[in-house]
């Protein structure tokens, strides 16, 4: 065992949106699937979770939203050659289906998982239904990537109607599973949607994962900041991804989340 | 086989604690340890109000150590009320032990008043965070005066419920400490915080890798060490003891007991085995005393001091 963080030189950087870069290390195996995350360090400064978004044995890319002070440091100063501390991957991400047909639902930054997600779907021969959902046309990611993957069909939602349909990507979830096809669903965004698409997919007896996100720090399932009321269980370690039977028994789902003292903050 | 312990006449089914700082943010959080075969839960060290804790990266391992720097975050008292007290219906089934802290000595006083009000079993009075010092910037376990005076201060209000004083190991005179808590009133000893502290440097930057810098070391590299501040304290006082440091097996366990420990804290073992690891090293100790016939856990507590 060691999670000491490896030292890791950023190989590319791309804008994906104006508040979205993607971060690409080359020429180290991660050994990360879809779903999990990896704890970044700037020395001096701070270390926060993100997700992968993408993952092979040759390279791997971190898509960050520039939101709080910590991801805000990388937009403004991290550039091509700057190096990052990365230790992980940690968590457990989704089951990657072999020839099957699933949907997912992604909203807002959500997208960059469930791409990696699609992509080791369709290796698996999967058919792949990928609903993206944004507030807004400027601020949809990753629909450039998706609508060019074989096998996938993209579908998109924002909530203002700039393109696609208008309305909740959860609405087009539901016509999909009326459609009767779908075997499993797995999502990523906002608590609220996931709890949406939850209740669509209990209804139809359609499987789902979700990807529970709350206060991290050690990563290993030691500290307890991330445990959830109710399974008492912590998110890093028995998660982040689970089962959708699973997530209906955390107490203050779609409700509240804790902060880094573990106060509860209402959503 | 008997695996039941009385610890100043509070009775856990097992001899494994979960230790304070680790899965201890919230009720639930306890009941999940407890369901996984933990004997007592410890809370994570509460302060009266509000305390931030240290950026990231605070906490990490190798095969051979852990070592963190979380700087004691917690929500207050306030918060404690309503988590600690989300746990007090599962007492019966796993003691709860209250884990206060303080940064000035007469602080502890109010501190322990209302932790003793909401109700755990044993109050653990942390007096060894390397991140809370004195005014000569020790902890105030490493000071026999200091040690003896929160003890006093925390007995002066906790009439009903056992207190019990965690102290650290990074002193050449722990014997003398115990005394110094046994003296002034403690019921019993937590032997003992972690170690150090230590640095871990990363080579590619130059940099040291715990946002604080330096933080406790814990894990399997530091059993030998904690073993025998567990066997001179137990040499040095007839107060009961829970020994804990880098314990991962079941004959981890009883090594410690038979060092002296009543109770023995897993913390660190958290991230080497889960929190699975309650009830592992329970299975452990089952088989153990099966293959050396024992009967009855709580006869072979110091069997090694006796000697």
């Amino acid at each position: 065992m060691n999670d000491i963080p490896k030292i890791l030189k950023v190989a590319e950087v791309r804008t994906e949106n104006p508040t979205v870069k993607t971060y690409v290390f080359r020429g180290y195996d991660l050994g990360a699937t879809p779903g999990q995350f990896v704890n970044v360090w700037i020395p001096r400064v701070n270390e926060k979770p993100f997700s992968v978004a993408y993952c092979d044995d040759k390279e791997f890319w971190l898509t960050i939203a520039a939101v709080g002070p910590f991801s805000k440091k990388i937009h403004d100063e991290i550039k091509v050659g700057s190096k990052l501390g990365v230790r992980g991957p940690y968590g457990h991400g989704y089951t990657v289906p072999s020839k099957k047909h699933i949907a997912l639902l992604a909203g807002g930054y959500g997208a960059a998982p469930m791409y990696f997600l699609a992509h080791e779907a369709v290796k698996n021969g999967c058919k792949v239904e990928f609903i993206v959902g944004a507030r807004s046309k400027d601020l949809l990611l990753y629909t450039d990537r998706i609508e060019k993957m074989e096998g996938v069909k993209l579908h998109v939602a924002t909530n203002d109607g700039s393109v696609g349909e208008k309305g909740f990507n959860t609405v087009i979830l539901q016509k999909l599973i009326d459609g009767g096809s779908i075997d499993m669903v797995a999502t990523c965004g906002p608590e609220i949607m996931m709890k949406g698409a939850m209740d669509i997919c209990e209804k139809a007896g359609v499987p789902i994962e979700v990807s529970i996100e709350r206060y991290m720090k050690c990563g290993s399932g030691v500290c307890g900041n991330c445990c959830v009321d109710g399974l008492g269980v912590p998110v890093c370690k028995k998660g982040p991804v689970m089962s959708g039977e699973m997530a209906r028994k955390i107490d203050g789902l779609a409700k509240w989340h804790r902060d880094s003292v573990g106060m509860k903050i209402v959503w | 086989m008997n695996k039941t312990i009385n610890f100043r006449g509070v009775k856990f089914p097992n001899p494994t604690v979960l230790a304070s700082g680790i899965l201890g943010v919230t009720g639930d959080s306890f009941k999940n340890v407890v369901r996984n075969g933990a004997g007592g839960v410890t809370s994570k060290s509460v302060w009266l109000e509000r305390h931030e804790g240290h950026p990231g990266p605070v906490m990490m391992g190798t095969e051979h150590f852990y070592i963190n720097a979380v700087g004691l975050p917690d929500g207050g008292i306030e918060k404690a009320k309503e988590e600690l007290g989300k746990y007090l219906e599962w007492k019966e089934r796993a003691p709860l032990i209250g884990n206060i802290v303080a940064g000035k000595i007469d602080d502890f006083e109010n501190i322990a008043g209302q932790m003793q009000e909401i109700g755990p079993d044993i109050i653990e009075v942390n007096i060894s965070c390397p991140n809370v010092e004195d005014e000569f910037g020790r902890p105030f376990a490493c000071s026999t005066v200091d040690a003896g005076s929160v003890t006093k201060v925390v007995k002066k209000i906790v009439k009903n419920i056992p207190v019990i004083v965690k102290l650290s190991p990074n002193v050449a005179n722990i014997g003398e400490i115990a005394k110094a808590c046994e003296a002034n009133g403690a019921d019993g000893l937590t032997v003992a915080n972690t170690f150090g502290p230590g640095m871990i440097i990363d080579i590619d930057t130059a940099e040291p890798i715990l946002s604080n810098k330096v933080g406790g070391v814990s894990g399997p590299g530091i059993k030998p060490l904690a073993v025998k501040r567990v066997w001179d304290t137990a040499s040095a006082v007839k107060i009961p003891i829970i020994g804990m440091g880098g314990v991962l097996t079941g004959r981890d366990v009883i090594e410690f007991m038979m060092a002296g420990a009543s109770l023995v804290g897993i913390g660190a073992g958290v991230y080497y085995r889960g929190a699975e690891i309650f009830e592992e090293v329970n299975e452990e100790i089952d088989e153990w005393m099966k293959e050396q016939g024992v009967k009855e856990l709580s006869d072979i507590v110091g069997k090694a001091v006796r000697k």
